[in-house]
Order: structure tokens, then sequence, then C-alpha cells
């Protein structure tokens, strides 16, 4: 099979201008008569059915949450970045464009990501109009910051919770169209499988996660924004819920995955406390801008009050390594350089699993230059999340910090359409793959969903049902009937292992080792060890899983047991690729493959492609299609930050 | 690091239509730095070792924003740290040998779904009757055209901040919403973008509020005690001013909706 991008030619600046005149239209009158599921209510879920509802299309909207509210878009903390050039410092599409193709590490698709660039202007006009509360200036206008060592200030934000209210903006508009009629909301339900009829998604199935009951949901097109899969790590600082399930299913249903070793490590996390940590706490890297980062120069120190440890005992080591950019790396360089440090013994405080995980986020220098009355305005809020969750006062005592997996960049391949190998399934948001290659600059996530669910898919999604018409397929329809079946048979398995161990113990375990060996750092003999590992987890979660409860009712175990069962799947084949891709760049950090001085070294000779993954089944070695990059814009270069 | 032994009295209930009652357990050795949350993870890890259904309690984020989480401990919706949602309520925070009670929202207008789990769709339908701005992508004026004071974007932030957890509800013996309600017309009421709905907004949510079977106020303050985000009860005392005044105003009576359970 052929990748076909269906990107445009011609000058970038008018590719989506004239190729959103050459879809197709649905006339306003016949749109009631097509039905739109869309599973996720995120950003990009939540702002695609609002949309669509507002065209005139009859959508259904699933969540797993009680309340579409709740999708963990809403912990964003630091912003949105848009070229409004609002701040006369050069900004514009372009620079924004330029930007987001180089921080990305020349891995995404041009097209799309000038896209991106243009809608993040219509993003705050919208959010703007919605009552989002962004940040604004003594003279009642909107204020901006810079964020993630971008050089101009064209970050939106609305204190440390941006994502909450870009959410809440999106869910007002959803709540508007669910009173209007136009959306049907379904949440604490979940997908558990896609249905594809002679190639083309025409349905779900979902489990009602109250009462246990599978449902057929048929429709004529199906949008899926179900988020990343960084809780295949199981810590995570993603939301308990998250899982890979529909993404995971869309697949197994012939939806190539594309990219699935790109994850996003984020360096300024609070460090894992013990075994029984359920998830990781990210803190904003603006942190970064005063603290400075250091472990003890020698090792006995390591367990010694900080306090006590000398100045010229103190290696501030980004300082040391990076003297032009210093604390302030990009987030791969920043948590690449601690993970060495604590692998070199020279981490600091609680051990855990034999190893001291965390480095010094010291703001002593920012107190003395600034006054702690000023770092207090800067960072309170953070320092208060610390002090909360770890009991120590960061005025007082350094804050220790860990990297923390927090993003993929890797989903399900789409073309510029955001429609996958499949036809009718449209991935939006972090689901996809599309606009972050290699690695995502800070406040660009937000970007992309509200950008993929307002303006993209609403009239992607037109083109398609123009073109493919209604939806022919009835319940009675074998394949929707084997859809249905095949998921009432993966829980009744689940719930008759009847072994010993709870889905959890598994989660862990598989965590432990794709942080181990598929995390910051990667190497062959690491892969190769967890291509072996995996399978056997997987065996032995197939023997000796223990479901307690039943399949009619609230069954969080039974939830956990299905995401579970499905990571596992998706582990192996982030190894796979991880270790088909013989080169550094971006989050994706291959030990062999290094310039002299321990940075990625990037080979656009052999590597300058989506490696978009077929399905073969379970324990069958994946099909690997090859997407081309090209840039005609944006010319590959070497990152350098010393 | 110092371990606690607890002994916990936890609300168990099958189903909305079936009975519930406490039950006792001990749980051993649990660090001061776990969080609430993981400490009922640990509990749930043994109760499935020992084959017994685990505690059923919802929680999503764990860092005190989606709202998802929440139950009362010992009274108290959230526990006893203010302005910290249980999620973010760690165990340094209790002794050893502590009794602790665990209960789920308590209301009419929440029911329960299981052990810790309550229905919020009440939530939800106050929103659609009214908690938004009536806009459709792709209508927005230039974002800069409507300037907004800072002190105005900052009130409308404070409300805005509200997470939706129901603590509010759960605190307040007449179960009265009127600090969630209150959230969202003063996040939206006061900005220039949600002033042509403002009056319209005020009433609809307030009406919906009693469809749902929520009480009135009088005054307890006991929500903005609990509430993890501190939202203000000023708010309130804004929204019926704001209610009188539409009332004045009003061309036309509303009239309810529908009843609840309709999502």
């Amino acid at each position: 099979m052929v990748l076909r991008s269906n990107a445009p030619s011609g000058p970038v600046e008018t590719r989506w201008a004239r190729h959103r005149f050459e879809l197709k239209l649905v006339n306003p009158s016949n749109r009631r008569k097509y039905t739109v599921i869309v599973v996720g209510s995120g950003l990009a879920g939540g702002a695609a059915a609002a949309t669509l509802g507002e065209l005139g299309y009859n959508v259904r909207c699933f969540c797993y949450q009680d309340s579409p509210r709740r999708a963990h878009s809403i912990a964003a903390q630091g912003g949105i970045n848009a070229a409004k050039n609002y701040q006369n410092d050069g900004d514009s599409v372009y620079r924004l464009f330029y930007d987001t193709v180089k921080g990305g590490d020349f891995r995404a698709r041009e097209s799309n990501v000038h896209r991106l660039a243009e809608l993040s202007v219509n993003i705050i006009d919208q959010c703007v109009a919605q009552g989002v509360p962004f940040a604004r200036e003594y003279g009642g206008l909107l204020a901006n910051r810079s964020f993630g060592g971008a050089q101009v200030a064209r970050t939106f934000y609305a204190r440390g919770q941006t994502g909450q209210q870009l959410l809440l903006g999106a869910y007002q508009s959803l709540c508007a169209q669910i009173e209007a009629g136009t959306v049907k909301m379904f949440p604490r339900t979940e997908m558990l499988d896609l249905i594809v009829v002679d190639d083309v998604a025409r349905g779900i199935v979902t489990r009602d996660m109250v009462t246990g009951k599978l449902e057929v949901h048929l429709a004529d097109a199906v949008v899926l924004a179900t988020g990343g899969y960084g809780n295949v790590f199981f810590l995570s600082t993603n939301a308990k819920g998250c899982n890979v399930t529909a993404t995971w299913r869309a697949h197994r249903k012939g939806a190539f995955f594309a990219n699935p070793c790109f994850t996003q490590i984020h360096p300024t996390c609070i460090p894992v406390s013990g075994d029984y940590q359920s998830k990781l706490t990210l803190m904003s890297e603006s942190l970064r801008n005063d603290g400075r980062v250091w472990v003890p120069k020698n090792k006995k120190d390591c367990d010694k009050d900080p306090a006590k440890i000398p100045e010229g005992d103190r290696d501030y080591y980004l300082e040391r390594i990076y003297p032009s950019f210093g604390n302030l790396v990009p987030r791969d360089i920043a948590s690449r350089r601690a993970k060495d440090m604590c692998d070199k013994s020279m981490g600091v405080g609680p051990e855990v699993g034999g190893q001291r995980r965390g480095v010094y986020l010291d703001f002593q220098t920012a107190v003395g230059r600034l006054g702690e009355s000023v770092v207090a305005e800067r960072y309170g809020n953070l320092f208060e999340m610390y002090e909360r969750i770890t009991g120590e006062n960061p005025y007082q005592v350094p804050m220790r910090i860990y990297p923390a997996v927090h993003y993929t960049m890797g989903g399900l391949w789409v073309d510029y359409n955001l429609m996958s190998t499949i036809k009718g399934l449209f991935v939006a948001g972090e689901a996809n793959f599309s606009d972050h290659g290699a690695n995502r600059l800070g406040a660009s996530a937000l970007m992309q969903g509200l950008a993929d669910g307002y303006f993209v898919v609403p009239v992607t999604v037109a083109d398609y049902l123009a073109r493919a018409g209604q939806n022919k397929v009835t319940e009675e329809h074998p394949e929707v009937k084997k859809s249905l079946g095949d998921a009432e048979s993966r829980v009744s398995q689940l719930l008759s292992i009847n072994g010993k161990r709870s889905p959890d113990s598994f989660h862990r375990e598989l965590g432990q080792l794709m942080w181990d060996n598929c995390g910051m750092a990667r190497s062959k003999s690491g892969l190769e060890k967890n291509l072996q590992k995996i399978p056997e987890i997987r065996e032995e979660f197939n023997a000796n899983l223990k479901v307690v409860g039943s399949s009619d009712s609230l069954n969080q175990q039974l939830e956990k047991a299905g995401r579970v069962a499905d990571f596992i799947e998706l582990a192996e084949l982030m190894c796979i690729d991880a270790l088909h891709r013989e080169e550094s760049c971006g989050g994706h950090f291959r030990d062999e493959h290094q310039t002299e001085d321990g940075e990625a070294a990037r080979d656009d000779a052999n590597f300058q492609y989506v490696a978009a993954w077929q399905s073969a089944g379970t324990g069958s070695a994946p099909i690997l299609h090859k997407e081309p990059l090209e840039f005609e814009y944006v010319h590959p270069t070497q990152r350098s930050y010393k | 690091m110092s371990t606690m032994n607890l002994v916990l009295h936890v609300w168990r209930q099958p189903a909305a239509d079936k009975p519930g009652k406490f039950e006792r357990y001990e749980v051993k050795g649990v660090s001061e730095h776990q969080s609430f949350l993981e400490m009922l993870d640990l509990l749930n890890e043994r109760l499935v070792e020992g084959g017994v259904e685990p505690v059923a309690f919802d929680s999503d984020c764990r860092e005190g924003i989606c709202g998802t989480c929440g139950v009362v401990i010992n009274g108290r919706p959230h526990g006893p740290q203010r302005a910290t949602t249980t999620c973010q309520l760690h165990m340094r925070h209790f002794k050893d040998g502590d009794e602790l009670t665990i209960e789920p929202w308590r209301a009419k207008a929440f029911p329960v779904i299981k052990d810790l789990v309550v229905d919020r769709g009440a939530l939800d339908r106050i929103i659609q009757s009214g908690g938004y701005i009536s806009i459709r992508a792709g209508s927005a004026p230039e974002a800069n055209s409507v300037p907004v004071g800072k002190e105005n974007a900052d009130i409308s932030m404070d409300a805005a901040a509200c997470i939706g957890c129901g603590a509010c509800v759960a605190s307040c013996p007449n179960a009265s919403a009127m600090l969630f309600t209150s959230a969202k017309v003063g996040h939206l009421n006061i900005l220039p973008q949600g002033e042509v709905e403002a009056a319209q907004r005020v009433r609809s949510m307030v009406v919906q509020m009693e469809v749902e079977g929520f009480g009135h106020c009088t005054n307890h303050l006991e929500c903005e005690a609990a509430c993890p985000k501190q939202i203000s009860t000023d708010f309130i005392a804004q929204m019926n001013r704001q209610l009188f005044g539409s009332m004045l105003g009003a061309k036309k009576p509303v009239s309810a909706r529908r009843t609840g359970n309709d999502t």
C-alpha cells in the first residue's frame, strides 16, 4: 500500500486555503441526515463535536469520564501558542511554522504544520468569544509570555490553568449543542472496538461503564480524539484513565500506527517517592527560568542535607555543559542529562528501586537576586503544589525534580484531511501523529487539539461525507455482529482467567520495563530485551490475571484489565519502532547514535520518513510502510544549544 | 520514612437501588508520602489479593484539576486540608492509629452509583441550561477588538477556576448547588462577551438547579470552606442580585425544561 498524504503542493502559505476550496460540501438541509461519532471530549474531541453540531450534523460524543468537562486536556498548565504578533516582536505565521518544524527535529509534514500555524490565530479569536478568561494587560488587551525557549512572546495563558479554561470553553459550546439536540452525549462510556465493513469505518462498539452493557453505534463517519498513550509507562503525567484502547483497536482493524516510539519526557516533574506511586505530577517548566539545576560533585554527599553542601561541591551541570543556554536547554536535553547524573549515582532524594532518582532545582540564587516576594509572585502556586505533595518548603530546601513521560507525538497515521488509512475514520489531537514530528514544543498541544477540532475536522469530514454518502450498514450486518461478539468475548475472557495478579501489577511491570529500555534513552540490547520480555508478560497476563467482580456493573478492575491488555500490545510495537529507527531525533534517543558531545545524531539520509505500521495480529511482526518527508521551506539542520 | 496503621470505615453500596453500609478495614504500613487515593489503592490491591471486590471510587488526573475525585473524610468533603482535593491530600496529615470514616458525596441530586461513586450529571445539565456563550466556530471577531479590563478579567478567572467536583453540594446542609452555579454565572456574566445572554443565563440556570433537586442557599457558607479552589460566596450574592434584576426585566417567564437524568 502506498501512503498518500494528500497534502497540497504549491506555495505553503496558500495550501490550506486552496485545499479547503477543493473540498466538497454538504448542503445545510442534508447535514442532519448524517451521523458522526466523536470519541473523546477533550480539546480536539469536544471542539469537533460542538462544531459539527453547530453545522447541523447529528453527533454522538463519547467519553469515559463522568462528564466531558474532565478530559485530560484540562491538566495543561502553561499556555497556547498563536502567531498574533500582539507584542510586535517579529512573530508571524511563518515563524511559528518554522519553529515547530525545527522543534520537531524535522520529522513532521510541512503542510500540516503550516496549517496549524495559520489556524492558531483563529483559535484565540474563538476562545476569547467563548469567554475564556485569558490573562490581560491593564489596558484590557490580551497578555502574552514567552515559553519553551521561543524568542518571541506568543503564548496566551489563563494563570496556570490554560488547559482547563480552553477545555471549559469547548465544553460549554458542547453543552450548548447538547441543549440544542444536535449532540447526544454518552459519558462513562468507553469504546471497545471499531466497526469496519469493506474497509470503511461504520461505527463503534461501546461499553456502558455503569451497567456494563455492550452496544453498537453506527455512523457515517467516526472521529477518534482519544489522546495519547503515555500511560503505557504506568507512571506518567497523564490522568489515570488515559488509555490507548480506542486507537489500538482501530489499529488492529487496519489503521496504521505512526512513529509510536516518539514520546516526550518532561524534565520538571516531582520525583517518585515510593512503590505505591500512582502517577507523576508535572510542574511548569517556567521554573527553569530562575531555578538552577545541580547535583553534588561527590557521591558521599548525595544523602546529605543540601544546605550543608558548600558551593564548591555542587555541580551545576547544565550550566557547565551548555554555557549559552544553561538551565534553559530544551526538554529532551534537560531530561537526558538528569538521567545521566542519576545513572552515575549522583542523584539525590530517597532511593527507589535501588537508585536515587532526583536532581536539585535550587531557587537560592533567585531569592538572593530578586527577593522572596518576587519569587513568590512568579512561582508561588507551583511552590505550594510542591509542598502539598512532598511536605518540603522550596523557599528553604531546594526542590527535587526528575523527568517523567508527558506526551506522545506518535499516534494513528492520518493524511492531510486527518483521515486514517481506514476510510471514514478521522483522528484528531494527540491521538494522531501529524504535527509535532519527533518532539513537541511547549504550548503547542492545546493549539493542535483545537485547530483539529474547531477548524480541520469539521470541513474534512464534510468532504468525506459528500463523497461517500450515507452508511447503509445495519446492526444485522455480519461484520457488525462479529465486532460486538469479539468485544463480548474479550470481556468475558478477562473475567474468566481467574489467576492471582491484579491488572495494576502487570501494568507496573510493563511500565518499568518500558521506562528502563524504551524511555529517555534506548539501546539495541535494551530494546531486544524488551521484545523478549513483553511477550512473556502477555502470556503471564493471559494465564494469571485476576479480575474481581462481574461485567454487569461498575467494575474498575475490569476496565483496567482491558486497557492493560492493549498497552502490552502497544509496548511491543513501540520497541519495534524504536529498534528500527537507527538514529536519534527529538524524543527518540538511541545510545548508539550520538555525537561526540553526547547529543542526538539524526540520520536524514536514511530516516527522513514517517514510520507507519500495519498490524498483522497479536504476536506477528507488524508491516512497515514509509511516508517520505520533504522539506521545501525549513531545511534540516543540527540543533545546537551549547 | 514513617509508616502508619489506619482503621477505615468505608461506605459500601453495590448499586443505586441497593442498600449500603459501612465496612471496617485495617490498612497497615501506609507511608506519609502516599496520597489519600494511593492509600485507597493500597487497600484495594489487598482486597483483590483476598478475592474481595475493591472499593469503587472516582479519580482521574490526580493533580487536583479535573474534579473527578472527592470523598467525605470524617465528615469533611475532600478531607481536613484547606484548598485541597482528595487526590492532593497526603497521608502526612494523618497519624498512626487514626480511624477514618469515608463516604460518598451525599445529596438527592447525586445518586450513588456504587460505593463512593456518585452521578453528578445534574451539574452538567445546569451548564447545558445556559452556562455558555452562544458562539459558532468561525464567527468570532478579532480577539483584541473587545478589551476587557484586567480587574474584571481577573474576577472572571476567579470564578472560572471551579472544577465542578461537587464538594460545595456535599458540604451544604441543604445540598444546594448555588456556589457551583454562581461560579459559572460569575465567570461569564462579567465579560462583555457574556452580557447579551446574561439575564437569560442566570434565570435558566437557577431554574434548572431547582429542577435537579438541589436545595436552597441559607448562607451557611460551608461550601466556600470545602471548595478546593476557594471560590468565594460573593459570587452567590452577585448571582442573587442578577437574578432579581433579570426577573424585573424579564419579557417572558422561564419554564422548567425537563427533569433530571437526561443527558
